[in-house]
């Protein structure tokens, strides 16, 4: 196999927490990306599962240089992009794109959906063969949304459709690379399945690879080939998305498993579920030792005093003194 | 909350250090002669200007002027020598040579009456705007509603020196409902019911326009908090429409006021140019008017200072309130 | 015996657009201790029908017709014919609702123990000091620690899911017979919703409330329902014992919500079964059965019957209802 499409090394992504006043002292800052490695190979789709807040949209957002990372690296294609300026990011940026969360914040409602997909020519500079329109009334072919709606405008739209429409102007940058955050989580279960359908297609069409982000454990097993769970900005699990469904390592992997309901009331009634109790710490000040300790049902001194790194436990990466 | 209060207060002080070393330095160097000043737009007599300089020091490098002035605020200051030895007590904020007098005399006497007008005004508007506001805000769509429409529009469209007038064309010398103000500002202490009196119209001048403001933002409050999810707890729990109202809905509707009202509040300290004007009140604003006319050097630096000074101690007043009524704001 | 007994329940909003009928002629009943699942999509009327049963729909934005039979703490009553001053005795008191987002559903301005103390003292002339120790006694019951000196908290100190425990508590307060649970756990992440429906679970037992759970996750459903109600486009489309309804479901629309759900306990298979096409505007309702545009199973009864009639909500036998022409009558 040759070199990863994306390979980050040791991400750290700090945000200063706001001060109150010339007079307060500075209290640190939110680790919400707290060293992490990983890579995407071409063509493979990796699942990003984690509780709220725990970092996963910054990751995303860092990778695309959206965010200036505070330290570590990230190369893509095999070029190191860590220190590259905006205007360096430039011509990469159409490689890599970003699908949102949220459907109605994210399209201009002034523009029609034509003019928004059109966008991204324009912004690449180029003229497909057959002109502008031809081209984005294929893609909207493509993206399942009628054609003939070429002029208008986002309201008109349900959640699913103007979903497809933010993935049909991701698609017309020719991507190789897309993030996409949550871009389910706002729509019903009968359109998402849809949508999850529309982004494996397209994937498997066009060779792209996502890293897919979701909090959702079913939508994620079912699109990615491998999965990481991250927990207060480090990732406790990685693995392929077999082995961490059927075997998870890591006791907060477990325990996020078997908090999940399945749909079927007799698998329910014997399902048996771990309950974690707290919440999830401050990601300003995380516990020491290993982050997860403080609802760890297993931890014993040594996760009070020493940081467990990612290592090979059979096909999975855990971070864990004493995994399962 | 102590160390709350105790930060902003800190705060406060060094804005207004620096509100005052920025105002000196702007006047410090205007383009005109200060000296030349203080006897008057006309005068030109050398052998004056020269001896002012030299009372007032304005013939001293820059930053012993600011230390000056600002030791002056706190111990008093004595300008010129001799026998024309003149002494402004503390708080000096200097010497007009043009009205012969230690502008914190002037200030002294003009701050009362500026503070009257305020004060009846921002009583008045604040009865008249939350009380329509909420009326509004309730019934909204029915009759009360329409009327407070219009009483906006007319009320934010009408410049306050028209309403002034208009009020003392009809309200007294046409219709005869309140006797025409006669005589001049009486302080309160003298005679409550003459300064209440004078003070009427002016006062109904000024909240006119600022209840037309704040009725239009308490009903838009009031309607937007009643549309929260925690309104639509309340009411799940069974309480009535009235306690609703009272108790939930307000609470949070209304905390913003407090900050516009502070603000605004503070601004008319700073001078409410028309409405004395056009009331021949002898408050701030006609100082700080006459000042500038006059090219009142002195008068114009201490007015310019304590608008300023109001504004940044309104502003620290409206925090700690707002902390008070907002938990979600006080920060141990 | 039948705790609450809705029929012919109907709500109209009238806009500019067009009339909006979200909740119409909708018929259910639940019994004592009984836990039913209300599942649809978004927009479907799930939350408009829970808040016309509590009375919370302003009565000058809608039109709110049907009863609703309900057995109280002062004998059998009917909800919906009610005037709203009456109703307000019995909200908070013998039943109770919860919200789907506890961020925004507790007064940010008071502290957690005065929203509770208040919902105890509206329904009971005692002292404050027993509300206040009612307040404790809810809070340590929701698992909340240190409640004593928790009970001085704002809201915005705590975590969501413990806000969504506060709300709990509030509710609970004065043993309603009813809970209504409009999305509970929709805004939390997977464990603390795990917590949380465990939470009611375990309440609803021991305090031997009904509770009307509004959800759209299948899986939520799955473990905590009795009985389910799936709705589509303001109608009930099908209703049966949960079990029922996982195993045989018989109304295409419920079939394929099933079938769309990714699985976790299944090898994840190439493509999802994914329903076609939108949700219907509610303005601009389809004629004939509303799901028709998207069903694939038109073909089996004709496709222009389904496109011309509303079938009716039908019994199948087994306490298993459904609105279907598909074995209609078999
Ligand atoms: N632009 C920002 N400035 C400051 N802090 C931020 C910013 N973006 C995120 N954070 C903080 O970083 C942490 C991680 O946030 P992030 O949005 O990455 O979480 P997430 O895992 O995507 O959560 P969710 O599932 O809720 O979307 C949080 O504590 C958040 O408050
Ligand atoms: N005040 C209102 N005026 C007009 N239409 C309304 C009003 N309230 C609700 N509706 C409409 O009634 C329909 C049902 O809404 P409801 O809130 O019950 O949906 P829901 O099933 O709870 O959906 P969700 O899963 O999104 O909460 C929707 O089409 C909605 O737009
Ligand atoms: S290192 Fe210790 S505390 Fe951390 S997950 Fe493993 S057992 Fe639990
Ligand atoms: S009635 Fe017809 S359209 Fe409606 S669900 Fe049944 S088969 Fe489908
Ligand atoms: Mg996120
Ligand atoms: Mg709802």
């Amino acid at each position: 196999m040759s070199s990863p499409l994306i390979q980050v090394t040791d991400l750290h992504k700090f945000f200063p927490l706001a001060s109150q006043g010339i007079f307060s002292r500075v209290k640190g800052d939110n680790k919400a990306v707290n060293g992490l490695s990983f890579t995407i190979n071409e063509g493979e789709t990796l699942g990003l599962v984690g509780e709220s807040g725990c970092g996963k949209s910054t990751v995303g957002r860092t990778i695309l240089k959206l965010y200036e990372p505070t330290s570590g690296s990230i190369t893509f294609e095999g070029e190191d992009i860590t220190k590259y300026s905006n205007s360096k990011m430039k011509p990469l940026r159409t490689k890599m794109q970003m699908i949102f969360q949220d459907p109605y914040s994210s399209l201009n409602p002034r523009h029609t959906i034509g003019s928004i997909i059109a966008a991204s020519y324009e912004i690449q500079d180029i003229t497909p063969d057959g002109g502008v329109k031809k081209a984005v009334q294929e893609l909207m072919e493509r993206v399942g949304l009628n054609p003939e709606h070429y002029n208008r405008y986002p309201h008109e739209f349900s959640g699913g459709q103007r979903q497809r429409i933010g993935i049909a102007r991701a698609l017309a940058m020719k991507p190789k690379f897309i993030v996409c955050d949550e871009p389910v989580s706002a729509l019903d279960v009968s359109i998402q399945a849809q949508v999850i359908n529309l982004l494996a297609d397209l994937r498997d069409d066009f060779g792209l690879s996502y890293l897919f982000i979701a909090h959702d454990l079913s939508v994620v097993q079912h699109i990615s080939d491998r999965v990481a769970v991250m927990y207060l900005g480090k990732i406790v699990e990685l693995a392929p998305v077999e082995s961490l469904y059927k075997e998870p390592h890591h006791p907060y992997t477990k325990a996020l498993l078997s908090a999940v309901p399945l749909p079927d009331p007799v698998l329910e009634e014997k399902r048996e579920q771990i309950v974690l109790t707290g919440d999830l710490p401050n990601p300003a000040n995380p516990p020491s030792g290993c982050v997860f300790n403080t609802r760890c049902w297993k931890a014993k001194e040594a996760c009070f005093t020493t940081e467990p790194t990612l290592l090979q436990v059979g096909s999975s990466q855990v971070a864990c003194h004493f995994p399962e | 909350m102590f160390a709350y209060i105790s930060r902003r207060l800190a705060v406060s002080l060094l804005i207004l250090l620096t509100v005052s070393f920025a105002v000196y330095v702007i006047f410090a160097f205007l383009p005109f002669d200060p000296a030349a000043l203080t006897c008057g737009k006309n005068c030109n007599d050398p052998g004056i200007i020269e001896a002012n300089r030299r009372r007032l020091g304005y013939d001293l490098p820059f930053f012993t002027q600011y230390f000056l002035f600002l030791k002056g605020l706190f111990f008093g200051r004595t300008f010129g020598e001799g026998a024309a030895l003149i002494n402004c007590p503390a708080p000096s904020l200097g010497y007009s040579f043009q009205q012969h007098a230690c502008v914190t005399n002037l200030i002294g006497e003009a701050l009362p009456v500026t503070f009257s007008l305020a004060i009846g005004a921002i009583v008045m508007w604040l009865a008249l705007g939350i009380g329509l506001g909420i009326l509004a805000a309730r019934f909204r769509g029915r009759i009360v509603d329409q009327l407070s429409t219009i009483f906006v529009l007319i009320g934010t469209s009408l410049p306050t020196f028209l309403t002034g007038l208009l009020l003392m064309v009809f309200v007294v010398i046409r219709w005869h409902l309140i006797p025409f103000p006669s005589g001049n500002y009486t302080p309160f202490i003298e005679n409550p019911f003459e300064w209440a009196q004078i003070l009427f119209l002016p006062w109904l001048t000024l909240a006119f326009a600022y209840a037309a403001l704040y009725t239009r933002f308490v009903r838009s409050s009031v309607i937007d908090t009643s549309n929260e999810d925690y309104i639509r707890t309340a009411r799940a729990k069974g309480l009535s429409e009235s306690v609703i109202l009272g108790k939930h809905t307000l609470r949070a509707a209304l905390a913003p006021i407090a900050t516009m009202a502070g603000l605004d509040f503070a601004g008319l300290l700073g001078g409410a140019i028309l409405t004395e004007s056009v009331f021949n009140l002898p408050g701030l604003g006609r100082l700080a008017i006459s000042a500038v006319v006059k090219y009142d050097l002195p008068i114009i630096v201490a007015t310019t200072l304590l608008a300023a000074f109001i504004v940044v101690i309104m502003n620290l007043i409206v925090d700690i309130l707002y902390a008070y009524i907002d938990p979600r704001v006080r920060v141990a | 015996m039948t705790l609450l007994k809705v029929e012919n329940l109907c709500v109209d909003f009238p806009t500019p657009d067009g009339l909006v009928a979200a909740v119409h002629d909708t018929s259910f009943e639940i019994s004592p201790g009984e836990t039913l699942a209300i599942v649809g999509e978004s927009g479907s009327g799930k939350t408009v029908t829970n808040l016309a049963l509590m009375g919370l729909i302003p009565l000058r934005t809608a039109n709110v017709t049907g009863s609703a039979k309900f057995e109280s703490h002062d004998g059998p009553v009917d909800l919906l014919a009610m005037n709203r001053n009456d109703l307000r005795k019995y909200r908070g008191r013998d039943m109770a609702m919860i919200f789907q987002d506890p961020m925004s559903s507790l007064h940010p301005f008071y502290t957690i123990g005065d929203q509770i103390i208040e919902a105890h003292q509206i329904h009971n002339k005692v002292d404050i000091k027993v509300s206040r120790d009612r307040a404790i006694e809810l809070l340590e019951m929701v698992g909340i620690q240190g409640a004593a000196t928790r009970i001085k908290s704002f809201p915005h100190q705590f975590s969501g899911g413990m806000r969504q425990r506060v709300m709990i508590a509030m509710a609970l307060v004065n043993n309603p017979a009813l809970l209504i649970a409009d999305e509970p756990t929709t805004a939390l992440d997977v464990t603390v919703q795990a917590q949380i429906m465990k939470l009611l679970s375990d309440l609803q037992k021991e305090l031997k409330m009904a509770m009307i759970l509004i959800t759209h996750d299948m899986g939520v459903v799955a473990g905590a329902a009795d009985r389910v109600n799936v709705m589509y486009a303001g109608r009930i489309v099908e209703s049966a014992n949960v079990r029922d309804l996982y195993a045989n479901p018989l109304m295409p629309y419920t079939q394929g919500l099933l079938a769309s759900v990714p699985r976790m306990d299944r090898p994840h298979t190439e493509r999802l079964s994914a329903i076609p096409g939108q949700p219907p505007s509610m303005i601009a309702l389809p004629t004939g059965c509303s799901f028709n545009p998207r069903c694939g199973r038109k073909s089996e009864v004709g496709a222009s019957k389904c496109e011309s009639q509303m079938p009716d909500l039908t019994t199948r036998g087994n306490q298993h209802f459904a609105r279907c022409f598909i074995g209609e009558g078999a």
